[in-house]
């Protein structure tokens, strides 16, 4: 069952790309919009014990050795939301047809990395999906070919194979030792272990550090921004919504929780680096110009909150989390929706060079108006809710220090996100931007879309607290 | 089946394995030259390549270490390639190969 | 033994040829000339198929990917070269010294330091190992190709018509 998340991707690639006529060329945006959508849905209504089903006809031609549990029902939910509308912006930004052909091609086998590395149990498999989704974001951000793409994705590129080249000497340490590659045999071998060699400490530190590097976290950080306000907008939506988080965050708390296990000086290192991204990415985005860049920190800012969360290590902790990864994924990626329809508009990302926008573009400026309340923590919406679980745990787990800072971040962050919404929508309207007008509906009906879940998921708080939030702490058993 | 005596072997390797990796991240790191970055990226490859291949002889699980680096060569051609094309891509804008013209974006 | 170690020596003289090499042709080719040598080692550590790959992909496709990079991307003439070379010696001249210096720290570690026990081959058939046991990741090369080829389109696309936006 679950190898359908990686064969139907597949299939459909081949088949758009086989009958290659201007017919199916205009139908590729729609085939792959329903693709996305039908994975966010079908995570949504069926259980973990339906993906668990096996398909013997299937499964006798590709035995892949796959696995779910809630962990990764949430981020395949995540995976599929994102991409559907990175998928929609992309439509409406992206004006060559050849060109978008290429993107919607290059999304897809994103998606199907991402679900790879999200759905696989061994290091080695992990790795190769990792590549797949790394290779198809280079891909992605330089598909405009202008100089500060191709830039931002020569860093990432050069500092991404660092990190793989890391959990590669990693994954040969620890056959060295335990002899496989699975999430299950290198678990046991952890747990068994009373004194850890020396070469098994190496391998743990390289593994976490290039997972580091693939997150974005504090000092390791430097091609995120690049990439990240280089890349097309549709690109920007996708790389900060969702593949930094699978590729760096997702998998460290995967390999952390199923692998690796909890250790004193493990939490330690998540607590440390998670509050220095927080701090860190707070204090950079204050002193921002670039609309994108701006975002780009808070980003490295809130995946300081995941780092922070995981690293207290109980089943509160972890799922709070993986709410906030939910969270941030929805709220990140409708700032992105906006920055890009403030540059369609205004040709500027720039925030010195705007200003009073609110009265010509109102719909943007309400959807980040919501977004970035959510992103400070303000209730009822949903950033509040992760937050307060984050600062619960914490406190709960005698990390008082770390909540201190988490709250404090808070405040910063609402600084930020004042300060921006002060020099871009709120304000006198400058003269040249007179003639500026509301976005495309194609452009604001994802922002709104993503408003409505933060909304909702703010409201709803409880009942997604139940059924999807708690049933994640059982991964810890 | 022991072709060596596999402690110094071993040894040898742990001293070996180590200087390679340094050797590529100092290319990597001090170069300003485009294409010199990744021939330091590919000594690192060729560096964990070369401690699979070792690992896969000490501990005797040299079939499932091969399958291991046949993957890892698909894998580094495809990224090299990438690669590739951007380096061509910023020569043909910029005219130079020169990684301090690459300063615009500041870290 | 003695033929690993030369062997090892060779390794490492290539690369650090490769990094302190002027010319960025002459630097593909002691990559070549690497990758050679670790599919010789890996002749001798019997990993034969993997040496078949590391000889045909790493010393033979990517030296020609390294080859038609270096002359589409049209690097310095020579004469721009000879003095560009003699300033980048100097950022490179440490590099020997401090290989030396871990050289010598490695062995003194290398001293108290053990390999794990031997453990006995589960599975002597490379193509079963492939095939039945590491499917996943074929099939990622699979995709991993696929993604390449995108990558070609996108990078050497119709090349004229739209360079970049600046």
């Amino acid at each position: 069952m679950l190898s359908l998340f990686i064969l139907i991707p597949f299939f459909i690639l081949i088949l758009i790309n086989l009958f290659f006529s201007k017919a199916v060329k205009k139908l590729t945006f729609w085939i792959a919009a329903v693709l996305f959508l039908f994975q966010a849905l079908i995570v949504i209504f069926k259980p973990i014990e339906f993906w668990s089903g096996k398909l013997p006809s299937i499964e006798k031609l590709f035995p892949f050795s796959l696995y779910i549990d809630n962990l990764a029902l949430v981020m395949l939910l995540s995976i599929g939301i994102i991409a559907f509308i990175s998928l929609i912006v992309g439509q409406n930004t992206i004006n060559d047809g050849t060109k978008r052909f290429n993107f919607i091609n290059v999304l897809v086998l994103a998606n199907i990395g991402m679900n790879g590395i999200v759905l696989v149990k061994d290091i080695f498999s992990l790795y190769v999906f990792l590549e797949i989704t790394a290779v198809s974001s280079f891909i992605l951000i330089s598909l405009n070919r202008d100089m500060e793409a191709l830039e931002g994705a020569f860093k990432y590129l050069i500092l991404s194979s660092v990190a793989t080249v890391m959990m590669l000497t990693s994954i040969a340490l620890l056959v060295m030792y335990v002899g496989d590659t699975s999430y299950e045999t290198i678990g046991t071998f952890f747990k068994n272990q009373q004194f850890i060699p020396f070469f098994i400490l190496v391998a743990v530190s390289a593994f976490v550090g290039g997972l580091f590097i693939k997150g974005g976290l504090f000092p390791f950080h430097g091609w995120l921004p690049d990439a990240y306000s280089s890349a097309p907008s549709s690109v920007s939506v996708f790389l900060a919504g969702i593949v930094t988080k699978i590729t760096g965050i997702y998998t460290l708390m995967r390999l952390i929780i199923s692998v690796f296990g909890f250790s004193p000086t493990l939490q330690n290192l998540l607590l440390i680096v998670g509050a220095l991204s927080i701090l860190f990415g707070a204090f950079s985005a204050l002193g921002q110009k670039d609309f994108k860049r701006m975002l780009a920190y808070s980003s490295i800012s809130q995946m300081g909150y995941i780092i922070i969360s995981l690293g207290t290590g109980t089943p509160l902790g972890i799922a709070g989390a993986v709410f906030h990864f939910f969270n941030h994924a929805i709220f990140k990626s409708q700032l992105f929706i906006n920055s890009a329809a403030l540059e369609e508009q205004t040709g500027t990302r720039n925030m010195d060079e705007l200003g009073g926008l609110q009265s010509k573009m109102p719909v943007t400026s309400a959807t980040s108006l919501i977004a970035f309340l959510s992103t400070a923590g303000i209730p009822p919406l949903a950033g509040f809710w992760s937050k307060l679980i984050i600062i619960i745990a914490l406190w709960n787990s005698n990390h008082k220090i770390y909540a201190l800072i988490a709250i404090l971040a808070g405040v910063i962050t609402l600084a930020y996100f004042l300060s921006m919404n002060h020099r871009v929508f709120f304000g006198i309207l400058l003269e040249k931007l007179e003639n500026i007008k509301e976005a495309k509906p194609g452009i604001l009906f994802p922002a709104v879309l993503l408003t409505i879940i933060t909304i909702l998921v703010g409201l709803f708080f409880p009942f997604i607290l139940n059924t999807f939030i708690l049933p994640v702490q059982s991964i810890l058993g | 089946m022991t072709l060596f005596d596999m402690n110094t072997f071993f040894k040898l390797s742990f001293v070996f394995i180590p200087l390679l990796f340094i050797i590529g991240f100092y290319c990597i790191i001090i170069t300003h030259n485009l294409i010199r970055v990744l021939v330091g990226l590919e000594l690192i490859i060729k560096a964990v390549t070369l401690l699979l291949v070792v690992v896969g002889y000490t501990t005797n699980h040299t079939v499932l270490m091969q399958s291991y680096i046949i993957t890892l060569i698909i894998i580094e051609v495809v990224v090299i390639a990438v690669a590739a094309g951007i380096v061509v891509n910023v020569a043909k804008q910029t005219g130079s190969l020169d990684t301090r013209n690459l300063r615009t974006l500041k870290g | 033994m003695k033929t690993y170690f030369i062997l090892l020596l060779l390794m490492a003289i290539c690369s650090l040829w490769a990094v302190m090499r002027g010319s960025l042709i002459r630097a593909a080719i002691a990559l070549a000339a690497t990758s050679a040598v670790l599919s010789i080692i890996m002749f001798k550590l019997v990993s034969p198929l993997a040496a078949v790959f590391e000889l045909s992909v790493c010393a033979g496709l990517i030296t020609v990917i390294f080859m038609s990079t270096i002359s589409l991307a049209q690097p310095l003439t020579y004469s721009e070269m000879i003095e560009r070379s003699k300033a980048r010696i100097k950022r490179f001249w440490f590099l020997p010294l401090i290989l030396v210096i871990f050289a010598f720290l490695l062995t003194l570690l290398a001293a108290n330091l053990n390999p794990p026990l031997i453990a006995p081959e589960t599975e002597k058939n490379i193509s079963k190992v492939l095939w039945d046991i590491r499917q996943l990741d074929v099939f990622g090369q699979i995709l991993i190709l696929f993604t390449g080829i995108f990558g070609v389109i996108v990078f050497f696309g119709n090349f004229d018509k739209q360079g970049g936006t600046k």
